[in-house]
C-alpha cells in the first residue's frame, strides 16, 4: 500500500495513545464492578426483600363459618358463595383514582371506600372493600381488570340465614370485626375484614363457629397472573352448632306475638333446654350481616321498636303478680304464714297514710295462700311481704335466680333488680322506706326481671326446685374430625325448701288456670299450671280508665308464666307482652297455644331422652354437612 | 498462491484464547436467554434462534477473518451508501416494535440495519482516516463528521438512541486515536462544552416522550416506579437480589416471573446477575476485559494504520456497548436500548458483533504479512 508508509508515524502515535484506552477501560470496569458490588453486596439484602415482595401476594383464606342447626337438624345459619371485592394496596398506584373508579363503577359510597382503603393495618394484606357483590358488579370489575390494578374479586362464603327473621335475636348476626375489637386479645388472630359474630349465638359462640383463617402465598408475575400458590396455612372451618330450639315452636312463638312487642321463652325444665325464645320486633340477620351504610345502621338503632333488643334476655320489666310465685314459697319457708293462714282482703291495704289497692275493687274476702295465688290477691301478699320484710324477700328472690344471670349462652344478658335496703343505698344513696316493701311484694316498685328469668323461675317450680342453666347449644361438631361433643345440661342449684311447699304451690298454680285468673289458658289437650301478672308501667292506678282509653305506651305489661303437663312438666313458658294489658287476657292464651303446639309436635314421637335425641340429630346433621 | 500462504499463516495465528472467550461469553448468553424464555412453550424459542444467529455469526466471523481487510475497506463507501439507503427504508417501510421503527422484515425474521451501520461506519471512518492527509482539522474532524451525520440522523429518527450514541462513540474514539493534537482536542472539547446547552436543548426537544421520561426516571427512579422507571427499578432489584452468590440458574424470580422486561435482550445482564450473583458478575466482567485487552494487543501490533483504526473502532464500539449496557441495567445511566454484545438475544446484533470480531482477528492475522 502506497499510503501505508506515509502514515507510519501516525500509526506509532496511535499505538502510543492506546494507553488512554487501557487506562480508561480499567477505570470504567472498576467503576462498574464497584457499582455492582454496591448493588449486590451492600444493598443486596434490601433488593432481595424487594424481589420477594415483588412476586408474592399474601391472601387470607377465610374460613367457612360453622353451620347452625335447630334441635331437629333444620338449618338455621349456613354459608353461601358470594363475590367479595378486595384491593391490594401494594399494587395501587393512584389511590384517589381508584376510589373514584370504584365509586363510579359500582356506585359505592365514596366515604366508605376511602375509609376501607385508608384504614390502619397491614399493607401486605388485601383490603376487603365490599362483600356480596352482585354478579353484575363482579362482572363489571372483571371487565375493567386492566384499568384497576390491585383490585381483586374473590369468591367467599357469606353468612346466610335461610329462616330470615326467625330466631334472629337468638342467632344474632355477623359482621366485620371492628377496629375496637381488633385491639382486644381475643381477636388477635384476626385482621381487617374478618367476619365475627356480633350478636346472639353467633357472638357468644364465635370462637367455636368462626373457624381459623388460613393464608396462602401467591406467586404472581408482573402481570398479576398467578404462577404458583403456596398454602402457608390451611383454613379451618368453624364448628357446627346444634341448638336446643325447635324451629317450629320458635316460629309459633314469634307469630303469637305478631306485631306486638314482647318476648316468649319456652324451656324444658328438666334440662334447661331453650325450646323457643322469641323477641319482637325482630330483624333480618341477613340484612345486618351485610355491610350497612351509616344511615341504614342509624335507622335500625334509632327504631323506636328497638328491634335489636332481645327482650327475652335483655328486656327488664316489673314482674307484677308473677312475683307472687316466689313470694308464696318464701312465705311458707320463712314461716311467715302456714298454708292455712288466712288473711282478709277488703280491696285495700292501709299502711301509714297510704292505702294500697288490690286489683279487685271489692276485695277477695278471706283468702289462704292457695286462694291468694289463684285469685292473685294483692292484699294477701302485701301483708305477707310486710311481715317477712324486704331482706327476707330479697334473699328468697335471689334463691330463685332473680337479680342474677341465668347463665344463658347469649351476650349481654341483663339481671334485673332485686331491691333491698343495701341495694337502694348503693343504687340511689337513700334508705329503704317501709312502704316500698309493700310494692315489692307484688312485684312492683323497683323489682325488675327478664322474661328469661321468669321462665327459669317457673321451670324451677315445675322441676321440683332444681334449676338448670338455660342451654342453647346441645352439641358442637368439630368439622375437621366430625366428632360430636355433647354439651351436658348443667344443674345450677336446688331450692332449699321444705318438701311440701312446692307441691302446694304447683297445685295452686294449676288452680290459677282451672278456676283463677288464667282460665283462658285452659287447654283440652294438656293440663297447664301458671301465673298471670299485670305489671304497671306508670302510676296510673288510682283513676282507672277502660283499657282501650289508655294510650298504648301507658298500658300495663301482660305476663303469664306456665308449665305443663302439671303432673310431669316438660315445658315451662314465660310470655311477656309489652303494654298488652292484663296477663290473664292477653298473655295466657298465647302460652296456651304455644304449649299445645309443643304437645302436638311431641305427640307423634314422644320426647326421647336427651342423650338419644342428640345422637339422632347428630346423624341427621352430619349428613347435611357432607 | 500467496493467499494460501496467508491462510496457513492465519491458522498459525489462530488465537484460541480469543475465540474461546468469544464462545464462552456467547454460551453464557444462550444460557441466560434459555433461563428466561425456556417456559414460553413456542416451537422455536429464543435460545434456539439465538443459536442459529451464532451459527450465522460464525460464518460472518470466518468471512471477515479470512478476507483481506484492505479489500473490505475498499468497499466502505458503497457499503455506507447502502446502509444509508436501508436506514431510510426502515423509516418508511420498517417494522415497529415498542414505539420504535428499527427493523426491516425478512420473512419470519427482521433485519436491523442500525446494528450493521455501526460496523460499516467503523470501516468507513478507518478507511477515510487511513487515506486522509494529516493536515488541517477540516479533514480530521469536519469531513468525517459530515460522513457520520446522515447515518446518525437517520438512526436517531427511528428512534434508536443506543445505536446513535454508539455512532458518536465510534466517531469520538476515532478522533481521539487518529492523532488529534492536544491543542485541537482542547479546542474541540471547549467548543463542545459551549455548544452543549444548545445541543442538549435540541436533543431534549427532539427526544420522544418515552425517552425523556426514561431520563427523568433515571434521575429519580421512584419518580414513577410502575411506569417509566419500571425497567430501571426492576433491573436494579434483579441485580441486587442476586447478592454474592446469586439465586442459581432458573432461580431468578425477577426474570422468571417477568417482572424484568426484555430479560432476553437488553436486560440479559440483569438476568445473569440475579442468577449468578456478584461472583458471576465479576467473572463475566473479567471475560469481557480479557477479550478487550487481547483486542488492544492487536491494535498495538497492527502493521498499518487502517488495521489499527479498524481495531480501535471495533474495540471502542464493543467497550461502549458493554459499559453502557451494564451501566444502564445497574442504574448508572439512563436506559438507552443497547444490547450487551455476545449475550443479548438478537440476530443483527449477534451477527454484526461476530463479524466485527472476525475483522479484528483479521487485523491480527495480517500483522506478520509484509507485502
Amino acid at each position: 500500500m502506497a499510503t501505508a508508509g506515509l502514515h507510519d508515524s501516525e500509526l506509532g502515535e496511535l499505538q502510543r495513545r492506546l494507553i488512554i484506552l487501557r487506562v480508561g477501560l480499567l477505570l470504567v470496569v472498576a467503576l462498574l464492578a464497584l457499582r455492582l458490588w454496591h448493588l449486590q453486596i451492600r444493598e443486596g439484602p434490601y433488593y432481595r426483600d424487594l424481589s420477594e415482595n415483588n412476586r408474592t401476594r399474601s391472601v387470607i383464606m377465610e374460613p367457612a363459618r360453622g353451620l347452625i342447626y335447630d334441635r331437629n337438624g333444620v338449618l338455621l345459619a349456613n354459608n353461601v358463595p358470594s363475590f367479595t371485592l378486595y384491593v391490594s394496596l401494594e399494587d395501587v398506584k393512584n389511590r384517589e383514582l381508584l376510589i373514584e373508579q370504584l365509586t363510579n363503577l359500582l356506585g359505592l359510597d365514596e366515604a366508605l371506600v376511602r375509609k376501607k382503603l385508608t384504614a390502619r393495618g397491614s399493607k401486605q394484606l388485601p383490603r376487603k372493600v365490599k362483600d356480596r357483590l352482585s354478579l353484575r358488579e363482579a362482572t363489571l370489575i372483571e371487565s375493567h381488570r386492566l384499568d384497576l390494578p390491585g383490585v381483586m374479586v374473590q369468591v367467599e362464603s357469606q353468612r346466610n340465614y335461610p329462616g330470615g327473621v326467625t330466631a334472629s335475636h337468638l342467632l344474632g348476626y355477623v359482621g366485620e370485626v371492628s377496629p375496637e375489637q381488633l385491639e382486644k386479645p381475643e381477636f388477635a388472630d384476626l385482621h381487617q375484614g374478618s367476619i365475627v359474630g356480633q350478636y346472639g349465638v353467633e357472638k357468644f359462640f364465635d370462637r367455636l363457629v368462626r373457624g381459623q383463617a388460613g393464608q396462602k402465598s401467591i406467586e404472581v408475575d408482573a402481570l398479576g397472573h398467578e404462577k404458583r400458590t403456596v398454602v402457608v396455612e390451611q383454613a379451618h372451618a368453624g364448628d357446627n352448632l346444634y341448638l336446643t330450639i325447635d324451629v317450629r315452636l320458635q316460629k309459633v312463638a314469634e307469630s303469637l306475638l305478631g306485631e306486638e312487642s314482647g318476648a316468649i321463652v319456652a324451656l324444658d325444665p328438666r334440662t334447661g333446654d331453650v325450646l323457643a325464645m322469641a323477641s319482637r320486633p325482630g330483624f333480618d340477620p341477613n340484612v345486618l350481616s351485610r355491610e350497612l351504610t351509616p344511615k341504614q345502621w342509624a335507622e335500625i338503632v334509632q327504631n323506636e321498636g328497638r328491634p335489636l333488643n332481645n327482650r327475652a334476655s335483655q328486656g327488664q320489666y316489673p314482674p307484677g303478680s308473677v312475683f307472687k310465685v316466689m313470694m308464696a314459697a318464701a312465705a311458707l319457708e320463712s314461716n311467715t304464714v302456714t298454708p292455712s293462714t288466712t288473711i282478709h282482703c277488703n280491696g285495700g291495704y292501709q299502711f301509714g297514710r297510704r292505702l294500697y289497692h288490690d286489683w279487685k275493687a271489692g276485695g277477695h274476702g278471706s283468702v289462704d295462700l292457695r286462694r291468694a295465688l289463684i285469685q292473685s290477691c294483692d292484699v294477701y301478699f302485701y301483708t305477707v311481704g310486710q311481715r317477712m320484710g324486704i331482706e327476707t324477700m330479697a334473699s328468697f328472690a335471689h334463691m330463685f335466680g332473680l337479680g342474677e344471670e341465668t347463665g344463658i349462652e347469649l351476650p349481654s344478658e341483663r339481671i334485673g333488680i332485686v331491691p333491698s335496703s343495701a341495694w337502694k343505698q348503693k343504687a340511689k344513696n337513700e334508705p329503704w322506706l317501709p312502704g316500698e316493701t309493700i310494692s315489692a311484694s307484688i312485684g312492683q316498685g323497683y323489682v325488675n326481671v327478664t322474661p328469661l328469668q321468669m321462665a327459669s323461675l317457673i321451670g324451677t317450680v315445675a322441676n321440683d326446685g332444681v334449676t338448670f342453666r338455660p342451654r342453647l347449644v346441645r352439641a358442637v361438631m368439630d368439622r375437621a374430625t366430625g366428632a360430636l361433643e355433647e354439651r351436658p345440661a348443667v344443674p345450677k342449684r336446688t331450692l332449699k325448701l321444705r318438701p311440701e311447699i312446692l307441691p302446694l304451690i304447683k297445685e295452686a298454680l294449676a288452680g290459677v288456670v282451672t278456676e283463677g285468673t288464667a282460665t283462658r289458658a285452659k287447654s283440652a289437650l294438656v293440663t297447664i299450671a301458671g301465673k298471670t301478672g299485670t305489671a304497671q308501667t306508670t302510676a296510673l292506678g288510682k283513676d282507672k280508665k277502660a283499657e282501650k282509653d289508655i294510650p298504648k305506651k301507658f298500658r300495663d305489661h301482660a305476663w303469664f308464666v306456665a308449665f305443663a303437663p302439671v303432673d310431669a312438666p316438660t315445658i315451662a313458658v314465660a310470655v311477656l307482652g309489652e303494654h298488652m294489658g292484663h296477663g290473664g287476657s292477653a298473655s295466657a292464651p298465647l302460652a296456651k297455644v304455644l304449649i299445645e303446639t309443643y304437645v302436638k309436635l311431641n305427640l307423634p314421637a314422644p320426647a326421647a331422652v336427651p342423650d338419644g335425641a342428640v345422637a339422632r340429630e347428630a346423624d341427621a346433621g352430619g349428613q347435611e354437612t357432607r | 498462491m500467496i493467499d494460501r500462504v496467508i491462510n496457513s499463516r492465519g491458522f498459525d495465528n489462530f488465537d484460541f484464547r480469543f475465540i474461546g472467550l468469544i464462545f464462552v461469553i456467547l454460551g453464557v448468553g444462550v444460557l441466560s436467554i434459555y433461563s428466561v424464555t425456556h417456559d414460553q412453550g413456542v416451537a422455536f424459542p429464543f435460545y434456539a434462534k439465538q443459536i442459529v444467529w451464532i451459527v450465522l455469526g460464525t460464518v460472518a466471523f470466518l468471512v471477515m477473518w479470512l478476507s483481506d481487510y484492505h479489500r473490505i475497506a475498499r468497499l466502505a463507501y458503497p457499503a455506507y451508501a447502502i446502509i444509508l439507503v436501508l436506514l431510510a427504508v426502515v423509516l418508511f417501510e420498517g417494522k415497529s416494535s415498542r414505539g420504535a421503527q428499527r427493523w426491516i422484515p425478512m420473512g419470519p425474521f427482521a433485519f436491523q440495519p442500525s446494528e450493521f451501520a455501526k460496523l460499516v461506519l467503523i470501516v468507513t471512518l478507518a478507511h477515510y482516516y487511513s487515506k486522509a492527509p494529516r493536515v488541517g482539522w477540516l479533514q480530521r474532524v469536519v469531513l468525517p463528521g459530515l460522513l457520520v451525520l446522515p447515518g446518525l440522523l437517520l438512526i436517531l429518527k427511528q428512534p434508536d438512541l443506543g445505536s446513535g450514541l454508539s455512532f458518536l462513540a465510534v466517531y469520538a474514539a476515532m478522533l481521539l486515536m487518529v492523532g488529534m493534537r492536544s491543542k485541537a482536542l482542547g479546542v474541540i472539547l471547549l467548543f463542545s462544552l459551549m455548544l452543549f446547552p444548545f445541543a442538549w436543548e435540541m436533543m431534549w426537544g427532539s427526544l420522544h416522550d418515552y425517552q425523556r421520561q426514561r431520563i427523568m426516571a433515571f434521575v429519580d427512579p421512584a419518580y414513577d416506579p410502575g411506569g417509566k422507571g419500571y425497567h430501571a427499578l426492576q433491573s436494579r432489584i434483579a441485580i441486587g437480589a442476586g447478592e454474592l452468590t446469586g439465586k442459581g440458574l432458573y432461580g431468578g424470580t425477577q426474570s422468571q416471573l417477568k417482572f424484568l422486561p426484555e430479560g432476553h435482550t437488553d436486560f440479559v445482564f440483569s438476568v445473569f446477575a440475579e442468577e449468578w450473583g456478584f461472583i458471576g458478575v465479576l467473572a463475566l466482567l473479567i471475560l469481557f476485559v480479557t477479550l478487550i485487552w487481547l483486542s488492544l494487543e492487536i491494535v498495538a501490533r497492527a502493521k498499518d494504520q487502517l488495521g489499527a483504526l479498524l481495531a480501535v473502532g471495533i474495540i471502542c464500539m464493543l467497550c461502549f456497548c458493554v459499559v453502557v449496557n451494564i451501566g444502564m441495567t445497574a442504574g448508572m445511566f439512563p436506559i438507552v436500548g443497547i444490547p450487551l454484545p455476545l449475550m443479548s438475544y438478537g440476530g443483527s446484533a449477534t451477527i454484526m458483533t461476530m463479524a466485527s470480531l472476525g475483522l479484528l482477528l483479521n487485523v491480527k492475522r495480517r500483522r506478520l504479512s509484509f507485502f
